[in-house]
């Protein structure tokens, strides 16, 4: 069930403090900032290839991001700059990923959102949906094969994913292992332009947890506490030895699967509901609401923000591009002996 | 004492779980039960903990066995039948063969594909799958036709960085055998002349090795000479061994039990028309399974794949052209 702050303060849950609440907002809006630059660089021609915004998933990302601690493992997806940049990815490693930068983690090799330092339990996901998850799994499944206890692992993916048969196979084997992964699914009413019901035929994707065994809850995607208060629990539950937990979000895309895409399929109905909020507006509201923060302090950290954003993007255009004639590119194996034909 | 295939894959699976904390075996019932061809038999019990079955999952296996791997360790995946892997084919191809390259993160992940046909296995239960891996970056290929080669390279697999596709045939896991287990071996991706020859080169790998010897055995008492040479591993491909080898008999045959669109004997037959036209007498020739899904009754399964018959045949064509 969606379950808002106010019943869950009946219900003498601990809500999400102050602090929690805008350290997360401050990785809200760095990554909204970020987001438009990359936008602006698509736009201009200054990035190859596509360009996936997070825009209206950013409640979702941060609540995860700052749930999460070092140690833990992140497989995010597309629209999670905002659970990175919690999860403590540089501002850095995403626009050299996008600018192909080969200071940056994946040096020109991958681009954009594929992007990751796995030895930090940063995943660089790989295009195919559905595929990290069982990745997270392994990673939990080592630990607790060595002994580490106290880590936990969340992956993301949206409505879409939730198709694949490498979905299915990876949550029953989270659940038949009991692993502390936490399943945060990001509903936001379109995979590409096919929307919901041309997607799955339950009520809610929640329903699904039952089938596998393992605990859900839903969240208002658009609404910051919620999000910290439902993912944060699930975190929790699964650090304290709980087993898996599926998060569905509901939310929507407020922009096109990537920047190439107009969305002009988005119902008009969608975006003028609840589920069309802008979290990040939401979000600004409730902690000037609640008196945590004021106008100055918001123009303050926005302009704060742009600066971040701007000094990394022009370092990052001082950086070289790769050199195809560098030979270490040419080996798709750790093993130099191994390498041939690539002359 | 003698030792056959089989137990030769069970007894490295031991040592690489005695030798190495980091090794673990996931797969279908290979815990309790001890595998579907008993290639772990009481590895669960020696080793608690670290030999566990998994739900039919081959897609999540693999990719549990790749988040081990990025967290230090070495997984050891079985595969069911090599047939199976298909629904495992993205996690291998698309996360443990691009791994390394994207992230520097090495992914020494073994992937054991029981492959090839006995007779009555079918279309899903028969198939050889090493030149669909091989064609991927960032992939190891093995294909051992020996009982030393089973044990050694299987060894060897789970020693490396880099993922392992590991393809043992089952049709060698019973019949063949050997006194003793090595002590050394060749290394990973030399190729080893199984039958020294003057007259022609067999170029052959995995239980087409033995059909081959049988052939030039045949052979020899037709008065050839026949040189066979053993690929061992099909990627890296030891092009020197075989090119040596044509050199010396400048005449050139690759067998393999695969399909014959594209694969390992096509690539070896570019390497050598390539880079050693010059070295042939005659126009190289290659043999494969029939371009069909493996077929069940014995009958058409021996037709289907190369035998000793089909191979000396396609020999004395290419020793007589």
């Amino acid at each position: 069930m969606v379950q808002s702050v106010a019943e869950a303060a009946t219900n003498n849950e601990v809500l999400p403090s102050p602090e929690i609440h805008l350290r997360a907002y401050r990785f809200m809006l760095l990554a909204r900032v970020l987001d438009d630059k990359f936008a602006s660089l698509y736009r201009a021609g200054k990035i190859m290839g596509g360009v996936f915004l997070g825009r209206g998933q950013e409640a979702l990302s941060a609540a995860i991001g700052v749930s999460l601690r070092e140690g833990d493992i992140f497989a995010p997806l597309i629209r999670d700059l905002a659970g990175r940049l919690a999860f403590n990815e540089p501002i850095l490693d995403s626009v050299r990923t996008y600018l192909g930068s080969i200071e940056g983690p994946m040096r020109g090799r991958d681009g954009n959102i594929h992007r990751g330092r796995p030895k930090e339990g940063q995943l660089a996901m790989i295009s195919h949906l559905g595929a990290m998850i069982s990745v997270v799994n392994g990673g939990l499944f080592a630990r607790r094969m060595r002994g580490i206890k106290g880590t936990v692992g969340v992956a993301c993916c949206g409505d879409g994913a939730t198709s694949t048969g490498a979905f299915h196979e990876a949550i029953n084997q989270a659940a038949v292992e009991k692993l502390p992964l936490v399943m945060v699914v990001a509903d936001n009413q379109y995979a590409y332009s096919t929307p919901t019901n041309r997607q799955f035929a339950c009520r809610s994707l929640v329903d699904r947890a039952v089938g596998y065994g393992l605990r859900g809850d839903e969240v208002d995607g658009t609404n910051l506490s919620d999000c910290l208060r439902v993912v944060g629990a699930a975190v929790d539950r699964a650090r304290a030895g709980e087993g898996p937990q599926l998060v569905v979000a509901h939310l929507l895309r407020l922009c096109g699967h990537g920047e190439h895409d107009d969305a002009g399929y988005i119902d008009a109905n969608l975006k003028n509901s609840e589920l069309g909020r802008d979290c990040l507006k939401l979000a600004e509201k409730w902690i000037q609401q609640q008196g945590w923060t004021d106008t100055a302090t918001l123009a303050q950290w926005r302009s704060e923000a742009i600066q971040k954003v701007e000094e990394a993007v022009a370092t990052v255009q001082r950086e070289a591009g790769p050199d195809p004639f560098e030979k270490n590119y040419w080996s798709a194996l750790s093993n130099p002996k191994f390498v041939e034909g690539n002359e | 004492m003698s030792i056959t295939y089989l137990e030769a894959i069970r007894e490295a699976q031991a040592k690489a779980l005695a030798d190495d904390p980091r090794v673990f075996i996931y797969g279908q019932d290979v815990g309790n039960f001890g595998g579907a061809f008993k290639a772990t038999k009481g590895l669960a019990k020696q080793f608690p903990g670290r030999v566990l079955d998994s739900p039919i999952s081959e897609d999540a296996m693999t990719g549990l066995a790749i988040g081990a791997a990025i967290e230090g360790m070495r997984p050891i995946v079985e595969m069911q039948f090599a047939d199976f892997s298909t629904v495992a084919f993205n996690q291998i191809v698309n996360q443990a063969g691009t791994m390394f390259w994207r992230t520097n993160v090495t992914c020494p992940v073994v992937v054991r594909l029981p492959c090839g046909g006995t007779a009555g296995s079918g279309p899903f239960h028969s198939q050889m799958m090493e030149a669909i891996y091989a064609h991927y970056p960032g992939l190891i290929v093995l294909t051992p036709a020996t009982v030393e080669d089973a044990y050694s390279m299987l060894l060897e697999a789970v020693a490396l960085d880099d993922p392992v596709i590991f393809c043992e045939h089952k049709f060698l896991y019973y019949h063949l055998k050997a006194e003793k287990l090595p002590t050394e071996a060749l290394p990973v991706g030399k190729a080893r002349i199984a039958r020294e020859g003057r007259d022609l080169t067999i170029v052959t790998y995995s239980a087409m090795l033995h059909e081959s010897l049988a052939a030039a055995a045949e052979l020899r008492n037709e008065g050839w000479e026949v040189e066979v040479v053993d690929l061992r591993s099909v990627k890296p491909l030891d092009t020197d061994t075989v090119m040596a080898s044509v050199a010396r008999t400048g005449r050139l045959l690759c067998v393999g039990e695969a399909w014959p669109w594209g694969g390992v004997t096509a690539e070896v037959i570019t390497r050598v028309v390539s880079e050693g036209f010059d070295l042939l007498d005659a126009p190289p020739q290659r043999l494969n399974a029939k371009d069909t899904p493996v077929p069940y009754h014995p009958n058409l399964w021996s037709a289907h794949r190369p035998t000793a018959r089909t191979i000396a045949s396609a020999a004395r064509k290419t020793l007589q052209s």
